[in-house]
């Protein structure tokens, strides 16, 4: 009997050492290394940098507009959202389903994409331009409304989901009791809603924290998060030391935010009486409802329809009238002047070559990891599940960069190697990958799997008749959002995508940097061919997704 | 067929399985009864291969199980709350052990159809599983643990999800589906009917121990302790000090059989042998509430001292409520329970 403890546990650890080695390999070592080379010199470190960095007006100034600019879209988000998520969790009513699908096709889309269709729609010579010359893209707005736009799905999904599957008896017994509406809302269902709430907003100011495509394209010269800073630092001024500070000091914030999430989704996980989500749902009543309907209806249409929409107009919009000239720009290299050395076009088969290899690394580690995760929560795991989130936060530009300078020699020489790209994009691509597939695992009763034991089944016959089946799901739904993620990829792809084998988003920015109707035209075009890739495999996912999927 | 030697195991401080011995004979339906709490789960898992014993050994047909895993053990069980597999509909549920074992497509499908007629489900192979009621699932269940003929099949609480009338009936079709199939069953529970009912064997445990063994009838007639007797229902027990045949306790002279237990013990009157007369003769009580339970009268009376009585009634003997009545105790009704650990008279 000890014998089968002991086999347990070599499984456990089996399951976990390929993750750990992946992990450790293409994260911890590159981003040891690039802080290293900062902070070291001549062989002595130098944590006095840290001191000094911190100390200089203009790095304090990055810090200060990092923080409130993430407090600030934070805010907004939950504004905007929360009446949706409430919208979506108690109202029935025609086009729900096509609608939930909209609302979640910008949180997969690449931020170079959220970028460009802002730029679009606020920015010079842009639609709100032309119709009443309004310029929004020099100020702080187009930056905290393209990251509503960006994280308007995350409040809806966390939010709602678990709305949607809260009894609305609990009220009615609240309001039997004697509690007015306002009064059974904010005794009985608010206190309910609190982590799911807190949970959001946490991953909503995580990815606006750590935001960098979006203040690449919007921000210009006056404003700058530290991603963005990094970046300048790392490939522009090529200031090692600081590029090395800013990504502690990212990584210490990234963690403590991590850390409290990871508080609040434990919290979440006391027991609440869920009900079916069919069954609370009903047609609004009365005008208040028909209007918070109609509200959160123009908010859809404005916030993430009219930018979408403006983005598509604008790749039609040539010289010569609307017609697909910029398109037919894309298949030539010549076109664009020097700025590619292939048909632009080509990324699209880079972007989906890439993205593909990239989405089946990161099933198969983030598929060990969920199955090591399943089995048994003790300190040890919930610290590897917190770990398995830091890619989620990390500096992308800094795992991007570091995969240049330390996976360059034998016998991990990849430099030239294609292989390198996807590696870092299943990077980010994990952490959804667990996310989705844990919370369907740990839902798989323990006892069917003792009931196929006891039938028969050896333990792998077991993960094949009985976790399989069940996670099945899941893991389509995993497997698209990694391939989605892979697909917009910045941060790390703009430093290892090699010039004659661009992405499709280093591309769309390598445009963008340049000036001319034609560049500008082609961005549009290709950003929108990135963004109906995205939307489809999305809107393919949404008929198979599970209300059980995860969080996101 | 199944012997368990000082089967221990404990759950850090608390000790699930305190060194149990059992054992169970070819074709016996040996029932387990006891307080949730009590050990009477854990004792199929470790039979199973569940749960990893610390102490002490499981044998199956004089073979050792250390090291044979869960799925090498030949063994049925079916779960408290079924598990059924939700992604199969109930037919490939019932077929699912013959495939583990083996068994072709041919096999399987005449093996399913028959199980499914044995547990009266003809026809049902195609329904899903969502779709059946609490006491199909039930029967799929069974056909499910019956179809690869295991050695042993045991149940959890095999009927405790069910209502009552549904509860009645089965308990019986199980009982001869078991005797004509001369399945070994080893089952749990802590519905006593539920035992009585089903069992050639009852064993009750308590606190991870076994408190008495034998058949139903033994059980319910001599109750080996205090604590047996209460679990069974029985309330009426008190202190007493036997000499002779006579029990001396608060409730004043209680006679007893020859050759009971002598000394400081507990007695039971069952509410039966609780006689309820006029207020002169015996005890002096006061009716406190009376119960309808359908062919007799509960009673509780408020002796003028020592605890509360329960005496079973016909219908029309019932005395008032508040209504002060005598009462006597009848010999064949009263069981002596000796000290723990010592073997009472009989």
């Amino acid at each position: 009997m000890l014998s089968g403890r002991i086999r347990g546990n070599a499984v456990r650890l089996g399951l976990t050492a390929v993750p750990l080695a992946f992990f450790a390999l293409f994260f911890a070592y590159p981003v040891a290394a690039i802080v290293g080379r900062g902070l070291k010199d001549t062989g002595r470190w130098q944590f006095g940098r840290i001191g000094e960095v911190l100390g200089r007006p203009e790095i304090l100034d990055v810090l200060w507009f990092t923080t409130w600019q993430a407090l600030a879209s934070t805010a907004l988000t939950l504004v905007l959202a929360l009446p949706a998520a409430y919208v979506f969790a108690r109202f029935d009513f025609p086009g729900k389903h096509l609608l939930r699908a909209v609302v979640t096709v910008p949180f997969v889309l690449p931020t170079v994409v959220v970028g460009t269709a802002f730029l679009a729609l606020l920015g010079r010579g842009g639609f709100l331009d032309e119709l009443a010359g309004v310029r929004l893209d020099t100020t702080v707005w187009a930056i905290l409304l393209a990251h509503v736009f960006f994280n308007y799905a995350v409040v809806v999904r966390t939010v709602g989901g678990l709305w949607s599957q809260l009894d609305p008896r609990q009220e009615e017994a609240a309001r039997v009791l004697g509690a007015g509406r306002f009064a059974a809302w904010r005794r009985v269902t608010l206190p309910a809603l609190v982590p799911a709430v807190a949970a959001a907003a946490l991953m909503v100011f995580l990815f606006t924290f750590t935001s960098f495509g979006v203040v690449q394209i919007l921000g210009g010269p006056a404003f700058s998060t530290l991603e963005v800073e990094i970046y300048r630092q790392t490939a522009q001024l090529l200031d090692l030391p600081t590029a090395a500070v800013l990504t502690l000091v990212q990584f210490a914030a990234v963690g403590a935010i991590l850390a409290v999430h990871a508080w609040t989704v434990r919290r979440r996980e006391t027991a609440l009486k869920l009900v079916d989500p069919a069954q609370t749902a009903r047609r609004p009543r009365g005008a208040g409802q028909w209007a918070l309907l109609g509200g959160v209806l123009l908010t859809v249409l404005l916030l993430i329809l009219l930018p979408l929409g403006v983005l598509v107009e604008r790749s039609f919009d040539g010289p010569g009238g609307h017609g697909l000239g910029f398109y037919r720009a894309l298949r030539s290299a010549e076109a664009s002047g020097s700025t590619f050395l292939v048909p632009p076009l080509e990324a699209v088969w880079n972007s989906l070559r890439y993205a593909l290899v990239a989405t089946l690394i990161a099933l198969f580690v983030g598929g060990l990891a969920a199955a090591a995760l399943t089995r048994r929560a003790g300190r040890l795991v919930r610290g590897f599940d917190a770990l398995l989130m830091l890619p989620l936060g990390v500096s992308a530009v800094t795992v991007g960069f570091g995969f240049l300078i330390t996976l360059d020699e034998p016998p991990l020489d990849l430099r030239t190697s294609w292989i390198l790209v996807p590696l870092a994009q299943a990077l980010v691509g994990v952490p959804f990958v667990v996310r989705t597939m844990l919370p369907v695992l740990r839902a798989v009763d323990g006892r069917l799997r003792e009931a196929a034991a006891v039938l028969g089944a050896s333990p792998v016959r077991v993960w094949r008749e009985v976790d399989l089946p069940l996670v099945r799901r899941a893991l389509l739904v995993a497997a698209g959002f990694a391939f989605a993620v892979s697909l917009g990829e910045f941060g790390a792809t703009v430093f290892i995508a090699r010039p004659d084998n661009p992405t499709l988003p280093v591309a769309v920015a390598r445009l963008l940097g340049r000036s001319g109707e034609l560049n500008y035209g082609q961005a549009m075009a290709l950003s929108t061919i990135l963004m109906l890739v995205c939307a489809v495999s999305l809107l393919l996912l949404e008929r198979i997704r599970t209300d059980r999927s995860g969080e996101f | 067929m199944l012997a368990l030697e000082s089967a221990t195991v404990r759950f850090g401080g608390r000790t699930a399985l305190d060194a149990v011995d059992l054992q169970v004979a070819e074709h016996e339906i040996v029932c387990v009864l006891g307080p949730s709490g009590s050990g009477k789960s854990t004792l199929l898992r470790v039979v199973a291969g569940l749960q990893p014993m610390d102490g002490g050994r499981v044998l199956l047909g004089g073979a050792d199980q250390a090291g044979v895993p869960v799925h090498r053990r030949g063994l049925g069980l079916m779960f408290q709350d079924h598990q059924l597999f939700p992604h199969r509909d109930a037919g490939a549920n019932v077929a699912f052990g013959l495939r583990m074992h083996g068994a072709g497509r041919a096999e399987r499908e005449s093996g399913v159809a028959e199980l499914l007629d044995l547990v009266g489900l003809p026809g049902a192979g195609r329904r899903a599983v969502a779709a059946l009621s609490g006491g199909e699932q039930q029967r799929v269940a069974l056909a499910r643990a019956l179809a690869p003929s295991p050695k042993l099949l045991m149940l959890d609480e095999p009927l405790g999800q069910l209502d009552r009338s549904l509860r009645e009936r089965l308990v019986v079709e199980l009982r001869t589906l078991f005797g004509r199939l001369g399945t070994t069953v080893l089952a749990v529970t802590h519905d006593q009917g539920e035992a009585f009912a089903l069992a050639d064997r009852v064993v009750v445990m308590r606190e991870g121990r076994i408190a008495q063994t034998g058949t139903p009838l033994e059980v319910w007639q001599r109750p080996a302790s205090a604590f047996v007797a209460r679990f069974l229902g029985f309330d009426n027990v008190v202190d007493a000090e036997v000499t002779g045949t006579v029990a001396d306790t608060v409730w004043g002279k209680v006679a007893v059989a020859e050759g009971e237990w002598q000394g400081p013990c507990e007695l039971l009157v069952r509410p039966a042998g609780v006689r309820i007369g006029a207020p002169r003769d015996g005890l002096r009580c006061t009716v406190e509430a009376r119960t309808f339970r359908g062919h007799h009268v509960s009673v509780l009376l408020r002796p003028e001292r020592g605890p509360v009585l329960e005496a079973a009634c016909a219908l029309r003997d019932t005395p008032q409520e508040g209504a002060a009545v005598g009462v006597t105790f009848d010999v064949a009704e009263t069981v002596v329970l000796a000290p723990a650990g010592e073997p009472s008279g009989k």
